[in-house]
């Protein structure tokens, strides 16, 4: 068959790219799929062709080398196509792919998962006006095309990112008129220690936060954007104090960056059958895979930020160690790493974790009027009033008020949802589980889905009894 | 806790079968609990297509059906009830003897179908193919929104006082001068017991060391985005392996009893693509411009029945003061009925319609 290979890598970001490149070594025909229009994923993301001479920058150089050992090696990279459903048939993984206008099947022996994850915002009072985007989202539009958020942007959120989205936004020449982050610097303080294992990210952190203290950017420590104005786009916003209360005067601005912490795309996995827990220092639920990748599925293998938020440097090297597993198990010669490095950046990756999640002076922030699920403009209201009759399930509350039904498939309410039934309940996050996972994973045409048919071909089987 | 409390009656299951027969016993005086392993109507009634279909119904369940369809109407917007009409269609000319065949003999049955002409089928519903061979049409015919099913009833039994506990999984029932269950929540006494266990009543009745012969299909239903409107009324294959219709909202529900995998002891099944295919490519044939539309969600559900494909209701057999209601099929639209029917006969009353014995001989044709 054409289309089938060794191994199949889905995401193409650090975690699958370097899972594909270890696997193609040990002489494994592999293919490494991706959305995207080339390799890199989130976070080595490609620049477009309109910006091509745009500066280099770390993520620029580490995006390019990737791509260059990808195009040196012999794995198939299959770029554009984005995979709607996964399954065992029989001993072989079978994936279902939409490329353009057409689908395609693509099979292989063994699957190494690395779909990495995405951006939680805690929603808040004018979080879904004009204007508001994710900071997460912000560095891709940088990346892609060096596009600015506007002209004047207050930089919000936890953890690191707020500060690399920041000092992105000068050098590309836009003005921030304030970061604003929920994090305190005893908070910062307190990570230090496992932070020293990666010099070299600690070392560039504390230049973001030098060029924003030189430029004077007024740095808003222990403090949140409590609501956006404007109707038709970002005026203005307020800041409250966090441990205080109080909000500040308002800051003028047409834009809002804003992103807290992010969140493993699990749902692949958990289709396919591994199991989950809740682990807050790997940003909430997440399947069990071993370091090297390794699950209680045979043939099947996750890496990367999809089982567990621990940044790129983690993601990188826990492909090439899942990439030389798979590649073992497939009775194939593949050196065994030394587990110490990824130790170190899985050390890194938490305490970065840990400080972007959402803490619950965050979420005091909801107010009952706030849009929670925005495809099926659900308020805050809506989910506790259902929670009130009874729902107590992420399950529950979904059948009862479509959250989650709309096309995102609940990828960005769904944590809200369970932090307000948690809340309501008295039930701990480990016990509201997100709901049953369903394909396609991503909204596929209908038509595309069918695939090409012959209605006299279709297994029309013997009706019901009469 | 030292205080086991104490119930005239314990519903194993919160599907449409326990909670609709739970409301009727409780009409009747006698106190009941229902008990879920998971959530109320999150089993086959909470993920069902929703169709109200007369046409899709046994000729034998069509007063059941009948009955049922009434029901619906009544709960009205509360379960999303819409009544739409359905058209069944035949593509060549074998599917249209079926149908003709098929249709007449439940339209004797008493359900309101007759066979209608391409014209009168295009002027309803341009938007379907135009290689219709044939096609029937039903008044009675319309949906309700299964996903309320848990919604609606957790408030139907908090306004009859009817006690309830979700994530209550039953693991054993020991058998003396009443039952003593043993749940994951504690233990629970109770004079009678209901099996209403749906797909998972096989293992329940072993507990009382009763050997139902349920097995277990997986059924598969797709949704799309919200479209702009194709169709107005229930579409139907004459095969049954076609169900669709629009909802208020603009998505499209798809089903038709294409199987997933997995078993009930094993979650909650999962999706085939080898099936959900050719369903989406019946749908598209039917309705060329869903093409376009995005497919949101497939999921699959498990619909119990036995060998005879007929209900269990009745008596358990061998088990005193046991009854068990299960395996109906088109459950969710014959379900708030025959729950009556069930509570009636625990209640020593005369049912309006007779029930189907669970003690019967499973290889022969019940009458
Ligand atoms: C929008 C965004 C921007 C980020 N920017 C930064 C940054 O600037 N700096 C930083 O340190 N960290 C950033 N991060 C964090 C970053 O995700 C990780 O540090 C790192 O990229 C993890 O690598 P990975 O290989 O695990 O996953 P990713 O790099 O996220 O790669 C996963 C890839 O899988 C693909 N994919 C997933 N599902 C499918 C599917 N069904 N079909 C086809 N393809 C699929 C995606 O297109 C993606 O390219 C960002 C995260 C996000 C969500
Ligand atoms: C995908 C699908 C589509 C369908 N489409 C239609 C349709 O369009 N029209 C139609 O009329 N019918 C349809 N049906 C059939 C209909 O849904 C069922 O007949 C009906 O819902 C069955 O109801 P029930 O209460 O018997 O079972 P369920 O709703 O499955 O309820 C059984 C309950 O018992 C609980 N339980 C099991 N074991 C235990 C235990 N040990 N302790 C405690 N609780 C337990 C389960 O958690 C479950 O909630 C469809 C079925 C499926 C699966």
């Amino acid at each position: 068959m054409a289309d089938h290979y060794d191994i199949a890598v889905v995401g193409a970001g650090p975690a699958g790219g370097n899972a594909a490149l270890a696997a193609a070594q040990a002489g494994l025909r592999v293919a490494l799929l991706d959305e995207q229009p080339t390799p890199g994923g989130q976070v080595w993301r490609d620049k477009s062709a309109s910006i091509l001479s745009a500066p280099v920058t770390p993520e620029s150089r580490a995006g390019a080398a990737l791509r260059k050992a990808i195009e040196t090696s012999a794995v198939t990279p299959l770029s554009q196509i984005r995979v709607w459903d996964i399954r065992l048939r029989d001993d072989h993984w079978v994936l279902q792919a939409q490329r353009a206008a057409t689908s395609q099947e693509i099979t292989s022996k063994s699957l190494i998962l690395a779909t990495g994850a995405r951006e939680y915002v805690q929603p808040f009072p004018g979080w879904t006006t004009p204007g508001v985007i994710g900071l997460a989202g912000a560095t891709a539009l940088f990346k892609q095309s060096l596009t600015l958020p506007g002209k004047r942007t207050v930089v919000s959120g936890t953890g690191p990112l707020v500060f690399y989205v920041a000092s992105e936004i000068r050098r590309l020449g836009g003005e921030v008129a304030a970061v604003v982050t929920p994090n305190t610097r005893s908070q910062w303080a307190r990570a230090l220690p496992d932070m020293l294992g990666q010099p070299k990210l600690l070392a560039r952190g504390a230049l973001w936060v030098a060029d924003l203290m030189l430029a004077r950017v007024p740095i808003l420590w222990g403090h949140a954007v409590a609501q956006v104005d404007g109707a038709e786009q970002v005026t203005a916003l307020k800041v409250r104090n966090l441990r205080t209360g109080t909000d500040g005067p308002d800051i003028a601005a047409d834009s809002l960056c804003i992103g807290h912490g992010l969140i493993p795309n699990i749902e692949a996995a958990q289709i396919l059958g591994v199991a989950v827990r809740h682990d807050p220092s790997l940003g909430g639920w997440v399947p069990d895979a071993a370091p090297d990748g390794a699950t209680a599925i045979k043939g099947l293998y996750l890496c990367g930020d999809g089982c567990g938020i621990r940044g790129a440097t983690a993601a990188g090297l826990q492909g090439s160690l899942t990439g030389a597993r798979a590649a073992r198990d497939l009775g194939r010669d593949a050196p065994t790493s030394p587990l110490a490095r990824w130790h170190k950046a899985d050390r890194f990756g938490r305490a970065m974790t840990a400080l972007s999640l959402p803490t619950p002076a965050l979420e005091a922030l909801t107010t009952r009027d706030t849009i929670i699920c925005r495809c099926e403009s659900l308020r805050c209201t809506d989910i506790i009033d259902e929670v009130a009759t009874g729902a107590a399930s992420t399950n529950a509350v979904k059948s009862g008020r479509r959250a989650g039904m709309g096309p995102c498939g609940g990828k960005y309410c769904q944590s809200a949802i369970a932090t307000l039934i948690a809340a309501q309940t008295g039930k701990s996050l480990a016990d509201v589980p997100p709901p049953t996972p369903r394909p396609p994973l991503r909204p596929v045409p209908l038509g595309q889905a069918a695939g090409a048919f012959e209605y006299d071909a279709l297994p029309i089987s013997k009706p019901a009894p009469l | 806790m030292t205080h086991t409390p104490t119930y005239d009656i314990a519903i194993i299951g919160g599907g449409i079968m326990g909670c609709a027969t739970a409301l009727r016993v409780a009409e009747g005086g006698m106190s009941a609990i229902v008990l879920d392993k998971d959530d109320l109507g999150q089993g086959a009634s909470g993920v069902n297509a929703g169709t109200l279909s007369l046409q899709i119904k046994r000729v034998k369940l069509m007063p059941y059906a009948l009955r049922g369809h009434h029901l619906w109407e009544q709960m009205g917007d509360a379960v999303g009830f819409a009544k739409t009409g359905g058209y069944t269609l035949a593509f060549n000319a074998r599917e249209a003897e079926m149908l003709q065949e098929r249709q007449t003999l439940k339209a004797q049955a008493g359900a309101p179908i007759e066979f209608v002409s391409n014209n009168a089928l295009r002027a309803a519903e341009p938007h379907l193919t135009q290689k219709v061979e044939a096609a029937s049409f039903c008044p009675e015919d319309g949906y309700a929104n299964s996903s309320l099913t848990g919604q609606y009833y957790r408030g139907r039994l908090r306004d009859a006082g009817i006690a309830y506990r979700e994530g209550c999984k039953v693991t054993d029932i020991g058998h003396s001068a009443g039952f003593l269950l043993t749940t994951t929540t504690g233990q629970i006494r109770a004079s009678r017991v209901l099996l209403a266990a749906g797909a998972w009543l096989k293992p329940l009745a072993a507990l009382l060391d009763v050997d139902l012969p349920v097995n277990a299909r997986v059924n598969t239903v797709s949704v799309t985005e919200r479209i702009p409107t194709l169709m107005g009324s229930v579409i139907g294959h004459a095969t049954g392996l076609l169900t669709m219709k629009q909802k208020a909202n603009g998505t499209v529900l798809i089903g038709g009893g294409w199987q997933g995998l997995g078993t009930p002891q094993d979650g909650r099944g999962t999706v085939n693509a080898d099936a959900v295919k050719p369903n989406l490519a019946l749908a598209q044939y039917a309705v060329p411009a869903l093409a376009k539309a995005r497919v949101t969600r497939s999921w699959t559900g498990f619909e119990a029945n036995v060998p005879d494909f007929y209900p269990l209701a009745g008596a358990l057999p061998g088990v005193p003061d046991a009854y068990v209601l299960g395996c109906v099929r088109g459950g969710y639209t014959i379900g708030p009925y025959i729950g009556q029917l069930m509570g009636d006969f625990i209640l020593g009353r005369d049912p309006e319609l007779p029930l189907f014995d669970p003690g019967r001989d499973f290889t022969k044709d019940t009458t």
